[in-house]
């Protein structure tokens, strides 16, 4: 592709959202990736789309927004990525009061939260352990196919005029004056006024062959499939730690049950949480603390084989917000980055978020709390 | 002359030899189809043939998804196509 008006870095689904979001907007973009198409964070997750998880404040305005417009971006695009509305419960054994606190806090922002009990907690999940006594259903929660989103995603954007190029390492970030000129890959040189950094958990690489920086660091996760089954769980489970760990910035290992069914019969066990550098070694005692945590919560899975593990690094900043907006230092440089555990959910909203932006119009909030400027101050 | 051991598939009785696999003694009596997948009810066979791609797998003595190029036969052994 000749001139195009803007370079995505990264075809993972935060590039992919954004490269869709910037052509509806009338650019011309041209999408590069190091390796293929989702071929880093976006294959090693769950495919969550979640407001439950989030405590009020900018991130859940942006998770409320990003889940509906995952769902317009179906209708957009069309309906390829097994996107679903199945529901999120999260579930307490005996003490329950920081749950429902957190819920009645949600739901005065916005967020669907029902308090269920007994009866309708079995109605939902009929093969949950009867020691869970209460629980939150959030029926906003979504979930969706990540590869097949990203790669989906990306072919309607080269359908509408864009290019996708893969195996385009970059090595070099042309800046001049203080402004973005364009990359040098491994497949050659590109040039345009806009370069998106979309790079994940390897963010900071990019930030800094630009001459500028960005703390961004990897979290290591495990997740478990089991083989197909008959469905057992009908929305995605977790206990109440689990919303405890996302916000924790403790670097030892944490693990607190998801479990969750997929359109195609599997089932995903999540999710652990530790903070070891960019070592992608298996590690049998997570996967059976898993794997364990997974049968207290629905004790028929005990009977159900696991066909496979994989884990992959979520990329995180200092304060688990993610970075969106453009570099306080190199003009034409934007990042979408660091959103942790919630990149799939929060692709769409930075998207929109960062082609707002781009093109100086306002958006749907005010996006100064994901200002990579944030870390500026501390840098300085 | 080694011992015989029988197994029924689907209800059809099997002979092989020890340290045989359930595929392998299906395939050289000519049952290439092993299951049907569950959605479009498309015939499978084993592909790789060395337990990575799960494509073979039978329920065997109640156990579903074994794999059928990996489990040697026993005496008396079920093995059905599908759960």
């Amino acid at each position: 592709m000749k001139h195009p008006d803007a370079i995505v870095i990264g075809a993972g689904i935060v590039g992919a959202s954004c490269a869709l979001s910037l052509t509806n907007a009338g650019l011309k973009v041209l999408v590069i990736d190091r390796g293929a198409v989702s071929s880093g964070t976006t294959s090693a997750g769950e495919g969550n789309i979640l407001v439950s998880d989030k405590d009020p404040g900018p991130e859940l305005t942006l998770a409320l927004r990003s889940r509906d417009l995952w769902f317009e971006m179906q209708t957009d695009v069309g309906d390829f990525f097994e996107l679903e509305a199945k529901g999120g419960v999260v579930v307490a054994r005996g003490d329950n009061s920081e749950l429902l606190k957190l819920a009645e806090h949600q739901r005065a922002h916005g967020v669907d939260a029902r308090v269920v009990n007994g009866a309708e907690l079995r109605d939902l999940e009929p093969f949950l352990d009867p020691s869970f006594s209460s629980g939150v259903f959030y029926p906003q929660d979504a979930q969706c196919q990540p590869m097949l989103a990203a790669a989906h995603v990306i072919r309607t954007v080269v359908a509408r005029g864009g290019a996708f190029v893969s195996n385009a390492k970059v090595t070099k970030v042309l800046v001049q004056d203080k402004k973005i000129r364009g990359v040098e890959t491994t497949q050659g040189e590109f040039q345009a006024p806009i370069l998106v950094n979309a790079t994940g958990t390897w963010a900071g690489e990019i930030a800094k062959m630009a001459g500028s920086e960005l703390p961004i660091a990897p979290r290591r996760g495990f997740i478990l499939v089991t083989e197909p089954t008959k469905k057992y769980v009908f929305h995605k489970v977790y206990d109440s730690d689990y919303v405890a760990n996302v916000a924790s910035s403790d670097a030892d290992l944490q693990t607190s049950t998801v479990v969750e069914g997929t359109r195609s019969g599997t089932i995903l066990i999540g999710a652990s949480r530790e903070r070891v550098g960019f070592d992608g070694t298996m590690n049998i005692e997570i996967l059976r603390r898993l794997a364990s945590q997974a049968t207290s919560l629905f004790p028929v899975l005990r009977d159900v084989q696991l066909l496979r593990a994989y884990r992959g690094f979520r990329p995180y900043a200092p304060d688990h917000l993610p970075v969106v907006g453009e570099d306080s230092l190199v003009k034409g440089l934007w990042h979408s980055a660091g959103h942790e555990g919630a990149g799939i959910g929060l692709a769409p909203g930075s998207a929109a978020l960062i082609t707002d932006a781009i093109l100086g119009r306002p958006s749907f909030m005010d996006g100064t709390p994901f200002s990579p400027a944030r870390f500026a101050k501390v840098l300085a | 002359m080694s011992e015989v051991i029988s197994f029924t598939f689907n209800g059809e009785t099997f002979d092989g030899e020890p340290g045989q696999t359930v595929a392998a003694v299906l395939i050289k009596n000519g049952n290439r189809v092993l299951r049907s997948t569950r959605f479009g009810g498309e015939e499978r066979s084993i592909f790789c043939g060395i337990g990575i791609c799960f494509d073979c797998v039978v329920t065997i003595n109640g156990i579903s998804n074994q794999r059928s190029c990996l489990v040697e036969i026993s005496q008396g052994m079920k093995v059905e196509s599908n759960p």
